[in-house]
């Protein structure tokens, strides 16, 4: 019994080589920004963010590039999943909340006077930590609830739930039960099944706060992948707790951090350079697990 | 290969520990038995609380001896926990248990044909019967679940979904309405309404007191249910699109489907056998009257009342069977309701 646990685990050891975080972020193939179709991208000038007389978030001022995959990294408290709350307007729902600031879809500010908030949110969708699913659905319907919830007509149903369940990775999975609900599905599958739902709407810009936090390792890479093929059409911005997932999955990293005061961003830069030339030396400690 | 072990259940309890559960339960018997014979207590009451105490005495003094102090504490725990729920069961069971015995007699298939136009309560029981009183009773169900319950539920949608700066008078008000007595309900209707502007006794009446004693029910219960609907659901639907009334018309009501049902049964358990703003305000006519909105319309709790104040043996056993119908027709609207409650979305 011995023996042959120590032999595994020697295996173990050799066939796992030290690859720094940049050669991770190398190794995927690189991205042109603006190549993609939908949009000419997302950009936040100045924003701020408060909940009550608490300052969460201070100036933060980034662009995102139209089919880029922008990856937020930084301890937690630090204002990530504030941040992108006030991109599709999803702050606001918070008693007390308020922000400051700019955030501009195509050129046009989404807190501009007469927009139409559920627009923003068709454009802007999100994906949330904990995998939500509509309890009372099944997993087509599911899918689809985004077009009853916004009443959009769409001329093909079916193919819309296929092509969405595709490239989420969860049509193989689920073709044969579109009927069942959705909370018998695993962990990762009802995430992929929250990434479908909110495909289905067609975003252009795709918002995820930490969406592989409570999945298991092997979903996490479908997941990632997912992302990887998603970003030919759209803009995404994921927050991660995880650098390794950084690495593998963003173009652009964005660092945050609080230093007691609200939120700030330290620094932003393609993926490969923040893991291996960080400009700001609080970057270069978090990135190399010195602390947070 | 390995053999594949028998599954075995190493935690239940050994033919001996059976035996001494069995004589702990006995001694309890007897020493309750002895006890009142040699006391001047009597009745099943007395051999109950006996055999209660003695059962609570004997296996924690027992557990106490074989396993230690914090295993005597476990056992008078234990046997206090069931103590409680026999004690919650045994009214209930004794209340359905003579409600049969009495009410069965009186029952027959013309209790359900025909109505007391053509008869006194004094009459034999082959006279009459109380079709008016059950169709009196779901009328008044019905207009009541009408008027309470899109009103119940709004209120509490407003409670937990608008969150408004009425929301703390408002839940005040319903807290406090909940535990109005029913006969003022009754006398406010009668007072603002019958005398002023109707001037006659109606089923509609009898309903609109009903309501005002169910619609705090329904509120309260309903914004419980709805406050256990994860916070998540309401944001994924926000998220996706929806405006406020789409997601909580698409998601949170059917998330919460089957704590509604049990909100709007309790609702009509509340009114179920409500008698006093009936007396007041419907008239309790004898015989089936359709229209709830014109004349009095007779109900089963009238009906009961009317037949025991009569007090012949006819008339008291005519009471029973109301009794039995009345509690036979509630148990039938929470099993339904409980079933489509329950039943799975279909696809």
């Amino acid at each position: 019994m011995t023996t042959s646990h120590e032999s595994e685990n020697q295996e173990m050891q050799t066939s796992v080589k030290p690859s720094s975080l940049a050669d991770v972020a190398n190794a995927k193939t690189p991205k042109v920004p603006g190549t993609a179709a939908l949009g000419t991208g997302l950009e936040t000038r100045g924003v701020h963010a408060w909940f009550g007389k608490h300052h969460a978030l201070s100036n933060v001022s980034l662009d995102f590039a139209a089919g880029t995959v922008t990856a937020l990294i930084g301890p937690s408290g630090c204002g990530k999943s504030t941040f992108i709350r006030t991109i599709n307007r999803m702050h606001e729902f918070i008693p007390g909340a308020a922000m400051a600031g700019e955030v501009l879809l195509d050129g046009k500010d989404v807190y501009a006077p007469g927009t139409d908030v559920t627009k923003i949110r068709l454009q802007i969708g999100m994906v949330f930590q904990k995998p939500n699913p509509f309890p009372s659905m099944t997993i087509g319907e599911n899918v689809l609830s985004g077009l009853k919830l916004a009443q959009l007509k769409v001329d093909n149903k079916d193919d819309l739930l296929e092509e969405c369940l595709e490239r989420a990775g969860l049509w193989s999975e689920v073709k044969d039960r579109l009927g069942a609900h959705g909370g018998s599905l695993s962990g990762g599958q009802q995430q992929r099944l929250c990434i479908a739902r909110a495909l289905a709407v067609r975003p252009q810009v795709l918002l995820m706060d930490e969406p592989c936090s409570a999945l298991d390792p092997g979903s996490t890479l479908r997941i990632e992948d997912t992302i990887r093929h998603l970003s030919d059409t759209m803009t995404i911005i994921i927050v991660t707790h995880n650098m390794q997932q950084a690495a593998r999955v963003s173009d652009y990293t964005a660092f945050f951090l609080s230093d007691g005061g609200p939120g700030q961003m330290i620094e932003v830069a393609p993926t490969s350079e923040i893991f291996s030339r960080p400009q700001d030396s609080r970057t270069e400690s978090y990135v190399t697990g010195r602390f947070g | 290969m390995t053999m594949t072990p028998a599954p075995t259940k190493p935690w239940a309890a050994s033919p001996k520990d059976r035996m001494i559960d069995g004589a702990i339960f006995s001694s309890a018997l007897l020493s309750s038995y002895l006890t009142v014979l040699a006391t001047p207590m009597k009745g099943k009451l007395a051999y109950f609380a006996c055999f209660f105490i003695a059962y609570a005495i004997l296996t924690t003094a027992f557990k106490g001896v074989q396993r230690g102090n914090a295993a005597a504490k476990d056992a008078l725990v234990n046997s206090l926990v069931a103590i409680g729920a026999i004690v919650t069961v045994i009214p209930a069971a004794s209340i359905l248990a003579t409600v049969l015995k009495k009410g069965l007699p009186g029952i027959s298939f013309g209790l359900f044909t025909h109505d007391m136009a053509l008869a006194t309560p004094t009459d034999p029981l082959s006279n009459g019967g109380l079709l008016h009183a059950i169709t009196g009773t779901l009328t008044l169900m019905a207009l009541s679940l009408v008027m309470s319950v899109p009103i119940g539920i709004l209120t509490a949608l407003y409670l937990t979904e608008i969150k408004g700066r009425f929301t703390g008078p408002i839940r005040f008000l319903v807290q406090a309405m909940s535990g109005v007595p029913s006969i003022v309900a009754g006398l406010f209707i009668l007072s603002a309404i019958l005398y002023p502007i109707t001037k006659a006794y109606s089923g509609f009446m009898g309903a609109l007191a009903l309501s005002i004693l169910m619609i705090p029910t329904i509120a309260r219960t309903s914004e419980e249910v709805l406050n256990l609907i994860p916070n998540d659901l309401r944001e994924a639907g926000t998220a996706l699109g929806g405006t406020q009334w789409r997601t909580v018309a698409m998601i949170v009501l059917p998330a919460a489907k089957s704590g509604l049902v049990t909100a709007v049964i309790l609702g009509v358990a509340r009114i179920a056998g409500e008698t006093a703003p009936i007396l007041l305000l419907t008239g309790g006519g004898d015989k089936v009257n359709p229209n709830a909105f014109n004349g009095p319309m007779g109900s089963l709790p009238y009906y009961i009342w009317k037949s025991f104040n009569a007090g012949s043996p006819e008339a008291i056993t005519r009471a029973w069977a109301g009794l039995l119908v009345l509690v036979g027709l509630v148990l039938f609207l929470f099993t339904s309701a409980r079933f489509l409650g329950s039943r799975k979305v279909s696809k």
